[in-house]
């Protein structure tokens, strides 16, 4: 069962007590924005077979979102971090790139 | 090839059965194709074949990255049903339908389709009235459907309690045409006509790259090398996304897991398929006796073929109520496929970036049913390069033009 270590209460949270967001880091397009933009802000995700950063909730603990590095290949799981982030965590994007050598980058 | 046939029985049986023919050939591939289709599920199949049957064309190449029919088309739980809300949707599944009723014949290979009646359990009044909308807009669409009473629902399936104390069962959507089918038969029976039109079909051997010219796809680099080609067709379901990168576009699907699984074999208890949408699960008897049993796909992107173990505990529980016998059940086996899912929860069979490349995906949770009307279509529109009246709502720009084909309102979930 996937296990994701919650940043904000510090609960090793399973499966269950989490609801899934998709893909985190999404830039926001509303009015004004181009058809394209807007188009790829709805629909295009990366949906990477390897490193995806994505949103959780800790539905049934402390309510509060969350973002997770994970790998789709494997279910493995890089790390946690709070959800008022632009970008990943410096030390979490070295620690991907010291166990996924051929990983592209954020 | 040799057809299949009583007579072919009886003489085979004379040699103690020694004398079969290979159902398909295994070649190696060839330098260049006509077209080639990358993925031997059975849509891929489905589109090779209709390319030949309808079309004329049979250079053709299928790729494949693993064995013939080893991704979704082996891990369904093989109900074929046409009774969706929009118009394109129900259009396509119903060419989908009917085919599968002349498919033995047509492919001389036993399919094993059986038209045993599908029926969608209202549990809700919401579903209620989505079900009366359903079967209203069935009846314009020419999909025979209709809304029948519990105790019609009782009279079909006796094992239903439909007095449940949380879900009682207040009618149910009936297509008494819907049923199953045997899926890997789909797959070898596609497989051995195409390859009997001369078709090559080449498994173990993974598309790496994606060659192109001047918008023009000119070959695919494999592990067995380069194979040139002057059209290309996509269709892998799960790894669409990854196939799409290659080729340099990028589609709007996200690949989640579906688990499905089967109970001990049982004797003969229920001869129709029943979905329950709202507690979410939906379940029938093979013809081994197991009871096949699907619900909902996990929430987040996976791409291990494999689900959440709490995800089979719910489904479960949610059955139990209303299938009250299964409670004493042991489950055999238990597996998950990789389904491409597109926001509105339609498919996309549609032109691409590149010219002469074309894509078919976003079948999500409900391709299986779908295979002949997909190949048919997808086939049309390498063909022509233009899409057939079946394929044009799916192209992959209706999400930039806001004109979704909405199943997942309609159908809400299991679809």
């Amino acid at each position: 069962m996937l296990t994701l270590e919650c940043p904000y209460c510090g609960v090793k949270a399973e499966e269950t007590e989490l609801a899934p967001g998709y893909e985190a880091h999404l830039k926001r397009h509303g009015p004004g924005s181009t058809d394209e933009a807007f188009e790829a802000y709805m629909f295009a995700r990366k949906n990477p077979k390897g490193v995806h950063f994505e949103r959780w909730r800790h539905a049934y603990g402390c309510g509060k979102w969350f973002l997770a590095a994970r790998d789709t290949a494997t279910l493995e799981v890089f790390g946690t971090y709070p959800a008022q982030s632009s970008g990943p965590p410096a030390e979490l994007i070295e620690k991907i790139k010291a166990k996924r050598p051929d990983w592209k980058g954020f | 090839m040799k057809r299949y046939s009583v007579f072919a029985l009886a003489r085979e049986a004379l040699s103690y059965h020694m004398g079969w023919e290979r159902a398909w050939r295994s070649p190696q591939p060839k330098a260049a194709y006509d077209a080639i289709i990358v993925g031997a599920g059975g849509h891929g199949l489905a589109t090779a074949y209709y390319l030949g049957k309808n079309h004329g064309i049979t250079n053709v190449a299928i790729i494949e990255k693993g064995w013939l029919g080893g991704g979704n088309t082996g891990r369904n739980t093989t109900i074929i049903r046409s009774n969706y809300l929009q118009d394109p949707s129900a259009a396509i599944y119903e060419k989908a339908r009917s085919l599968y009723e002349t498919m033995s014949q047509d492919l001389n290979y036993n399919v094993m389709f059986s038209p045993r009646g599908v029926m969608m359990l209202a549990q809700t009044h919401h579903e209620v009235r989505g079900y009366l909308r359903t079967a209203h807009a069935n009846a314009l669409q020419g999909v025979v459907t209709e809304f029948i009473s519990p105790t019609r629902v009782k009279e079909l399936c006796p094992i239903l309690n439909i007095d449940g104390p949380r879900y009682p069962v207040l009618g149910a959507l009936w297509q008494p045409r819907g049923g199953t089918g045997r899926h890997d038969a789909v797959a070898w029976g596609y497989a051995r006509a195409c390859s009997d039109m001369g078709m090559d079909i080449i498994q173990q051997c993974e598309v790496t790259g994606v060659r192109s010219e001047g918008g023009q796809v000119t070959g695919v680099e494999t592990t067995k090398g380069f194979i040139g080609c002057k059209k290309m067709g996509i269709v892998v379901a799960g790894h669409s996304g990854q196939v799409a990168d290659m080729a340099g576009f990028r589609l709007p699907v996200e690949a989640v897991a579906l688990q499905a699984l089967v109970s001990e074999p049982i004797k003969p208890c229920m001869d129709v398929v029943v979905m329950a949408n709202t507690v979410h699960g939906y379940m029938s008897q093979s013809d081994k006796g197991e009871m096949v049993i699907g619900g909902g796909t996990d929430g987040f992107n996976n791409f291990t073929q494999r689900g959440s173990f709490h995800h089979i505990e719910e489904t479960l529980r949610a059955l139990i109520e209303t299938f009250p016998m299964i409670s004493r059940l042991k489950m055999l086996r238990q597996w998950g496929g990789i389904v491409d899912m597109t926001g509105d929860r339609s498919p996309i069979i549609s032109k691409t970036p590149l010219g002469n490349c074309f894509i078919n995906c976003g079948w999500g949770t409900g391709g299986f049913k779908a295979i002949p009307g997909s190949g048919w279509a997808m086939a049309e529109l390498m063909a022509k390069g233009e899409p057939g009246p079946l394929a044009a709502e799916f192209n992959m720009w209706r999400f930039k033009e806001g004109r979704f084909i909405d199943e997942s309102v309609a159908a809400g979930v299991a679809h």
